[in-house]
Order: C-alpha cells, then structure tokens, then sequence
C-alpha cells in the first residue's frame, strides 16, 4: 500500500496531501483511502456498499482529477465513503481506469465525520514517476 | 517571517508590489495590512497575489486584504477587478464554495431573556439545520424546481413561503444576481446539489448566537440604521454557501477552463487560476453556471432564516415578527460580479473577483438598500467561534480604492492539522460551556480545527480596513451559542 501525509505549511486552509504509491494503481488507491479518512474516521464506515467506476481522460494527471473529484460526487450525491478501492490504471492517450470501491453509507448515528471536501484544486497539483514508483500532490478544498 | 517579495508602503496599512517584482505582471499587488499582520502572512499569499496581477485585462491593481491567507489560485481576502471587453472570469479567483457568505439577524430578544433556555435553543437548530458530511436539506425539490431557484435565488423562497418579502432588499442584490443560466450547468451538479438547499455545511460555515457586548457599539447611528439597540441585543449570524450544486459548478468549468486555455492564447503561472475570456462563450457558459450558484446559495441561507424563525417562535413561544427577527443583510464573499467602478478617471464595466473578500459599497451606491442609503451597506465580518465577529459599514473610500470591497474575516494563521494536535474537539466544547458559549457541531474533529487561536486577531483585522477606511466599525458581536458542521 502506498503512503500519504497532510502538509501542514500548504495552503493552511484547505488540506494539502502528498501521496506516494509502488505504481499508478497503488497511487490511485492510496488516494482514494486518503480522501475517506479526511472525511471520516474509515472504521466508522460499514464495508457495506461496492461499486465499479469507470473514467478516461486525456492524461493521468487529469484522471487522478476526475478520480478524486467523483469520488466526492459521490459523498454527496450518494451519502457513500469508500476507503477500499482497487483500481487498474491504463496508461495511454487517453488513459483509463477501472475501480471497484468498498465502503458503505454516512450514517449519522455511527459515522464519526470529520472534514467536508468540497472539490480537488489545481494548486501545486502534481503526479510524477519517482524513485520507481509514483508520487502525487493534491490540495483539497474543505 | 517568509518573504513580502519587497513590498513597500504606499500609505497608512498600504502596502504594494511593484509591477517588476515578476515577469508578466500588469499591474502592482497591494496589501491592505498593518506591519504586523503583513509580517505574519504567509508566502503563498505573496505569490498568489502577484500571479493574479498577470492575468489579461486587470485593471488599477491585484489587492489582497488583512484577512489575507494562502489559498488556492487567488490568496484568501484576494480582490481583482477585469476589463468585460479584454479581460478574463476565472474560477480560482471565486473559489468552489461559489457565493459563500454572510446573513445577519438582529433580533429584540436580549441575552438576559435567551441565556435560560440557549441550550433548548442551541438544541433545537441544530436538529432543524442539517450540517455536516452528507447532510440532505428539508426542502424536497424535484430537477425543474431545482432550476427555479438558480434563476430566482431568495426570491423563489420567498415566494414558496420560506421567509418574508423584506428580506430580498435587505439581501446583496436582492438574492438573486442576473445572469444565471441553469442551460450551462451539468447534470452532476444538479445531482450533486439538489436535494442539500437548507443545509450549513461544515469547515468554518456555521450557526451562531451572538450577543452585542458592553462597549460593543462603535458608531451609534449607524448602529440605530442597521436596527442595533444596544448591549445586551441578542442576532443570529449564518455563515455558509452554495453547497455540493456550487462545487461542482466550480469543479466543472475549472476543469474545462484548463483544457480550452490554449484556444484562448492563455496561460497562468498556478494552474488554478485557469481562465477564460469574460466576452467568450466559454467564459459566458461559466458566467451563467456561476450566477446559479450564486443565487442558490441566497437561497440556502434564506430557507435556512426561514428555519431559525421557526425554531425560535417554538423555543420562546411567540410569533417570530414580535422576535423582531428581521434581517440585517445578506453579503457574499466568494462571487464575481458585473460592476460599474471609475479607472483612471473613466467609469468602466468590469467583472470583479472577491475570494474570501466582501463587498463593501459606500452611501449612495447602487444596491444599497433604500433604508441604508443615507450610511452604507452593512459588512459582515465572521470571526472564530471562540472571539466573536463583526458589523462594519461600507464607504466611498472602498469604492474609489478597493473596487468597494473589504475583508470577510479572520483568515486563518495555522494548518487544521496543527490545530486538532492542540486540543480535542471535546475539551475545547466543554471549555467554551464554562465561558458560556453552548456548541453543538456535526464533527469534533472539526471544532478542534476551528479553535481561536487558528486565527489572527478579528480585531486587528477590523483596525486596519477601518483606519484604512474601506469600511468602518459600527458594532461588535459575541457568540453565546455556536452550531457547526
């Protein structure tokens, strides 16, 4: 599993997060955790719900976009954190990926909430091979 | 202290970047701050604001105000005024949280009257004003209804019975900005956003009881103006947006704006502020998607009066009109907007940025409310929970220097991450209790991140837009009983 760490000195508003991963789809999945366990505490969630998502885009950077960015459609339309996901990550032009997400329902009564993101930003957004691996940036608006 | 990129004083609380401290600048950045809080701002506030001093068609100068903070694309408390003809709209210079703003109540209630039963109180909005992640509003509306209220904002409330006629002139233009084009908006965003109108979110957005305290009325008649008694005059203050529909919105075009770009001949220096031309169709699409976003949000804060008139006439057994529950004004931070402002001598027509900035338009200028005419447009300055906020007025000064705009709050000085390390959420509730402030949010976790001591000091702020004059003083406010997200 890859790692992630909130960088406080970043945009002290919102939530800065830098993500690291063996390969593109530990990346995608160390993302996907990260953003559940910003929103609420991951063992307060049932593992109760699956999903299979499907996404393209011109580039990884963008899927990496649109990945988070329907995972916090998600939140909101559906009530729904997911912090599992597998996902294989196509490289190419366009990229693609296929995700089958476990996780399950806000539920007032036994969710233990933490921040509401809003959406991804642009600003430093980055994903970069690195040291044999990949490695990302992504500041959330809360 | 991180760098200032060598800004220079210009003026009492004035500060400035010239043109040549980056490559593509087109006009200077300008600091509203006293030494001190320039000293403690951030470096991302310097790059930020002087990025947004090189997008095509700003005019006089990229201003950033006392509250400023980093944030993403423009700084937090960033203003930018661009030409409608030459210039560009861009998303970072608005944020996500698209009309994101400010609603006062005054009240005739006093804090001897409402201390006996804030709990109940405190208790019963909270049960009537959903907040938090995932939170649905209780105002069922179907996708057609849905459009409605992006074209007719508070209007449309006020028309379905959630709230009064006078509380659309005491709105920023009238709770509902013209424009608005649901056509331009994604079906996600209306998935996203249709069933949360009434909900307060979470983050800084809140539900306050507040007090005005001995001492706390700072220009009398201007206080009278705006319906502000005296000490002891409880209000309710509301801070929140557009929600899920908003940030899409946001989310939406940022991503769009980033790929069209190129077509346009534009490049930014932070991704984030991806633009594109005000008079294109790209940017008009945005500009219509924008204003409904907006105008939910006049909506949300509307429903959500509507619900605290409610709550309060049970809690205390009258009707809300003898509560005297009437508002003050309603002012958005995070908008752009078609606006009339003298350059160099010469009225223009140009679109102006306010991220995390509030409008503050003097006597005698367009959309002030007939009843505040005579003295300016109420400004509302939210403070953190834990030391209170602000009832300032606006003036000419704002309108000849600041595009009539002025500072939206504390703005933060440390990360939430830090902030949660310093106390619990718990202990920090059970310490305000001892000091009589009742909280009840959604998240600990998030109460912890919105302590006092994240923030700079309301009042330091609050000196310096009022020495500078691009508002002025008229009343404090303490919180009594605080709801949040």
């Amino acid at each position: 599993m890859g790692r992630w760490e909130v960088l406080e000195a970043v945009a002290i508003a919102d939530c800065a997060v830098e993500l690291s991963g063996d390969d593109l789809d530990d990346l995608f999945a160390t993302a996907a955790l990260a953003l559940a366990e910003l929103m609420v505490d991951p063992r307060t969630v049932a593992r109760s719900v699956e999903r299979r998502v499907t996404l393209a885009a011109p580039s990884l950077d963008l899927l990496l976009y649109d990945w988070l960015s329907e995972l916090i459609f998600l939140k909101d339309r559906e009530r729904l954190v997911f912090p599992r996901a597998d996902v294989a990550v196509q490289p190419g032009s366009p990229c693609a990926l296929e995700a089958r997400l476990a996780g399950g329902p806000i539920d007032p009564a036994r969710t233990a909430l933490r921040a509401d993101p809003k959406a991804v930003t642009f600003h430093q957004f980055a994903l970069e091979p690195r040291n044999g691996g990949w490695r990302a940036r992504v500041v959330i608006d809360v | 202290m991180t760098t200032t990129m060598n800004a220079v004083p210009v003026g009492d609380c004035v500060w400035e970047i010239p043109p040549d401290a980056k490559p593509g600048m087109l006009v200077p950045a300008r600091i509203y701050a006293s030494e001190r809080l320039l000293a403690a701002m951030d470096e991302g506030v310097f790059e930020q604001v002087t990025n947004v001093a090189c997008l095509p068609g700003i005019v006089r100068a990229a201003l950033c105000m006392p509250d400023g903070h980093w944030g993403y694309g423009f700084p937090i408390g960033g203003v930018a005024a661009f030409r409608t003809d030459s210039g560009v709209i861009s998303p970072g210079g608005i944020g996500f949280d698209i009309n994101c703003g400010m609603r006062l109540l005054r009240t005739t209630l006093t804090e001897d009257e409402v201390r006996p039963r804030l709990r109940e109180l405190i208790d019963a909005l909270f049960a009537a004003v959903p907040s938090g992640v995932g939170a649905r509003g209780f105002v069922r509306l179907t996708e057609d209804r849905f459009r409605e209220v992006m074209v007719e904002g508070a209007g449309w409330c006020v028309r379905h019975g959630y709230g009064w006629s006078e509380d659309l002139a005491a709105t920023e233009g009238g709770g509902c900005l013209p424009g608005a084009d649901p056509a331009h908006v994604s079906a996600r965003a209306v998935a996203r956003g249709v069933d949360q109108l009434g909900t307060l979110g979470s983050g800084n957005h809140y539900l306050e009881i507040q007090v005005v305290p001995p001492g706390g009325v700072h220009d009398p008649e201007v206080a009278r103006a705006f319906g502000i008694t005296g000490p002891g005059q409880v209000l309710v203050m509301l801070h929140c947006g557009s929600r899920g529909f908003g940030h899409q919105v946001g989310t939406d075009y940022l991503r769009r704006f980033d790929e069209v770009m190129p077509r346009y001949g534009l490049s930014v220096r932070d991704r984030e502020l991806a633009c594109a031309p005000f008079r294109s169709a790209d940017g008009q699409a945005y500009f219509g998607a924008m204003t409904a976003a907006a105008n939910t949000a006049f909506a949300n804060r509307q429903v959500i009066t509507h619900r605290v008139r409610e709550v309060m006439g049970r809690v205390f057994g009258r009707d809300p009109r003898d509560l005297g529950l009437q508002v003050i004004y309603d002012v958005c931070h995070n908008t752009a907007k078609l606006e009339r402002h003298v350059v160099d001598g010469e009225s223009v027509e140009v679109v102006v940025h306010r991220k995390g900035a509030t409008r503050s338009f003097g006597p005698g200028a367009p959309d002030v409310p007939e009843a505040y005419r005579a003295v300016g447009q109420p400004v509302i300055i939210g403070g953190s929970m834990e030391t209170g906020s602000a009832l300032l007025v606006g003036t000419a000064r704002a309108m000849a220097e600041t595009f009539g705009s002025t500072a939206h709050g504390a703005g933060r000085t440390m990360s939430r991450a830090k902030a949660k390390r310093q106390v619990w959420g718990e202990t920090l509730i059970a310490d305000m209790a001892a000091r009589g402030i009742v909280v009840r949010a959604a998240s600990k976790a998030g109460v912890a991140e919105e302590a006092g001591f994240a923030y700079k000091d309301l009042t330091e702020v609050v000196d310096v837009v009022h020495r500078v004059d691009i508002s002025r003083r008229v009343a404090s406010l303490t919180p009594i009983g605080n709801i949040k997200g």
